[in-house]
């Protein structure tokens, strides 16, 4: 598996008012990301995400710092590393008097691709992505979570190997982020890599193969969600939920590193009560990003502002 | 790259004349305003209405190009569809080349319909179609990237119209569309061979009614050089305004 993305010691600074010290927005961050894997980019409002993903995809100079994409240098092959990724950005900003399937074709024909595939493949991806109804129907007219995947649509329309997706799900309704999500899945199947950024801890964790997170401009994990997990501070836990003599509910919350004995004590000090459940809890990523952050994943959506795909079930 | 360049300075152009130059409303303005003005200029002080012709042309011919393109960029700025075209494998002049494009066609098409409508009532004459032609396929080009540079150094769309007026409308009146800019006092009249619209109105008079070529050659010389003054200025305040 080679690495589409390799990034060494990227920089960006912003100058401020005189005397005052510059903006460090994102601080001589590393990481690679893995031909084929869906790679998460986590942090808080203001950590750094979408101005790691402008100097990755061109729109904003690294004040130092470098990175390859698709095997090119960012600094020397901009215009030809253009050509091979799609970027999704937070906000939907297709033309909205062009009709759906005209911003489709609009986009194939910046990208170079022929004339004659540009309509079937048009039609193709909005049946795939359901708004084949919609084709005729202007982008201003169209509902949130359909400008949201038309704009997704889009970014694939050259069928790019790597895409870029900033905050995908955020201002959708529950069904629309479900099915978004489900089609980043498939994306990944396809072997598309993915970038994405998100605020949604549960869907990081649902799509993501890795997971950076990225703190005031720095990056301060980076692992597989098992691995950010078996970090975790805390320790698994196993609770057991037992009928009191009374027909009360009792549960007993034993932390261990040893589940199997602490199921046998559990179960053991439960005597002849009779045991209704007994479950495993293990450290979430919250538990992984409060860790590292500070922040939750409450306070996360808080920042943002909505909750929209914030309910990552299903 | 020149080839990507192209292509997308052509679609780009197309898609601005698609979604937002050909309304029927920024038709009706292109045409009727400068007729308006030069109609009222006209029952004011009659006379040989000809005299008004080339002015018409002009006037059209920058209110055309104008309109659209003055606030084109910064409404996708504001609206992040610029980014789009960002994103796409274009460097920025070409990127420009495809707004002034879109600028100059719309321009250009509602000013031959003015022109077609002058050719049928007063008569084609001795008309000198090939410097009519470059005379207004460069006033154009200068008009147009007048319209980006506005664009450009605005950051709301308001502010683009606002800014486009405060040039045009001084413009108008110094620039040989009502009044021959000989007859202005003296330092009125080096302020108007700082404006575009006089080497188009001085080239498009040669162009219908004859007079010296080399003050043709000129005045082509001199919108030639608007155009690349403008789209350079326009070129690195948008390289600037996206870095």
């Amino acid at each position: 598996m080679s690495d589409v993305i390799q990034v060494a010691g990227l920089t960006k600074t912003y100058a401020t008012d005189k005397g005052r010290p510059p903006l460090v927005a994102v601080a001589g961050i590393d990481f690679v990301v893995r031909e084929g894997e869906v790679f998460g980019f986590l942090g808080p409002n203001g950590a750094g995400k979408t101005t790691t993903i402008r100097m990755l995809t061109g729109l904003a100079r690294p004040t130092s710092g470098g990175a390859r994409v698709m095997g090119l240098d960012l600094a020397a092959d901009l215009p030809r590393i253009k050509k091979q990724i799609g970027v999704v950005p937070e906000a939907s900003n297709l033309y909205d008097e062009l009709t759906a399937l005209d911003n489709l074709v609009f986009a194939m024909q910046l990208y170079g691709v022929p004339r004659v595939e540009r309509r079937p493949r048009a039609e193709a991806l909005l049946a795939r992505f359901r708004l084949g109804e919609k084709r005729d129907a202007p982008f201003a007219k169209l509902s949130r979570g359909m400008k949201r995947v038309l704009t997704i649509a889009a970014g694939l329309a050259h069928r790019p190997p790597l895409l870029f997706l900033d905050e995908p799900t955020t201002g959708l309704d529950v069904m629309s982020a479900r099915n978004l999500r489900g089609m980043i899945a498939a994306l990944r199947d396809e072997g598309v890599t993915i970038f994405l950024t998100t605020h949604y801890l549960e869907e990081a964790e649902r799509l993501c193969d890795r997971i950076a997170v990225i703190v005031k401009g720095r990056i301060v994990a980076l692992d597989t969600v098992a691995g950010l997990k078996a970090a975790a501070p805390g320790r698994t836990a196993v609770e057991v939920t037992y009928a009191g003599a009374d027909g009360d509910v009792a549960t007993r919350r034993i932390e261990t590193d040893d589940v199997a004995t602490a199921v046998q004590a559990a179960l053991a000090e439960a005597g002849d009560r009779r045991v209704l459940a007994v479950n495993t809890v293990r450290p979430t990523l919250e538990d992984v990003f409060v860790g590292l952050t500070g922040l939750g994943a409450e306070a996360m959506l808080a920042e943002k502002g909505g909750k929209g795909g914030g309910n990552a079930a299903g | 790259m020149l080839r990507d360049d192209l292509r997308c300075l052509w679609y780009i152009a197309l898609k601005d004349l698609r979604a937002y130059y050909f309304k029927p409303p920024n038709i009706s303005w292109g045409i009727l305003f400068p007729f308006a003005f030069v109609l009222a200029f006209a029952i004011r002080n009659p006379g040989d209405l000809r005299t008004l012709i080339p002015g018409l042309l002009a006037l059209t011919l920058l209110f055309g190009t104008t309109s659209m393109e003055a606030i084109v960029i910064v409404f996708e700025r504001r609206l992040g569809s610029l980014e789009r075209l960002l994103l796409a494998p274009v460097r920025l002049p070409a990127l420009l080349a495809g707004k002034l494009l879109g600028g100059m066609v719309f321009g250009l098409t509602v000013t031959l319909v003015v022109l077609v409508i002058v050719l049928a009532v007063f008569g084609a004459g001795s008309v000198n179609w090939l410097l009519l032609a470059l005379a207004l396929l460069l006033a154009a080009a200068a008009f147009s990237a007048l319209g980006a540079l506005v664009s450009v150094a605005v950051k709301e769309v308001f502010e683009a119209q606002t800014l486009a007026n405060f040039i045009r409308f001084p413009m108008m009146f110094l620039g040989g569309v009502f009044v021959p800019v000989a007859s202005l006092p003296p330092v009125l009249q080096i302020v108007a061979r700082l404006l575009p619209l006089t080497y188009a109105v001085e080239a498009l008079r040669v162009a219908l009614f004859g007079g010296s070529p080399a003050l043709a050659a000129l005045d082509l010389l001199a919108l030639a050089g608007f155009t690349a003054v403008l789209f350079w200025l326009a070129a690195r305040v948008l390289a600037q305004r996206v870095a």
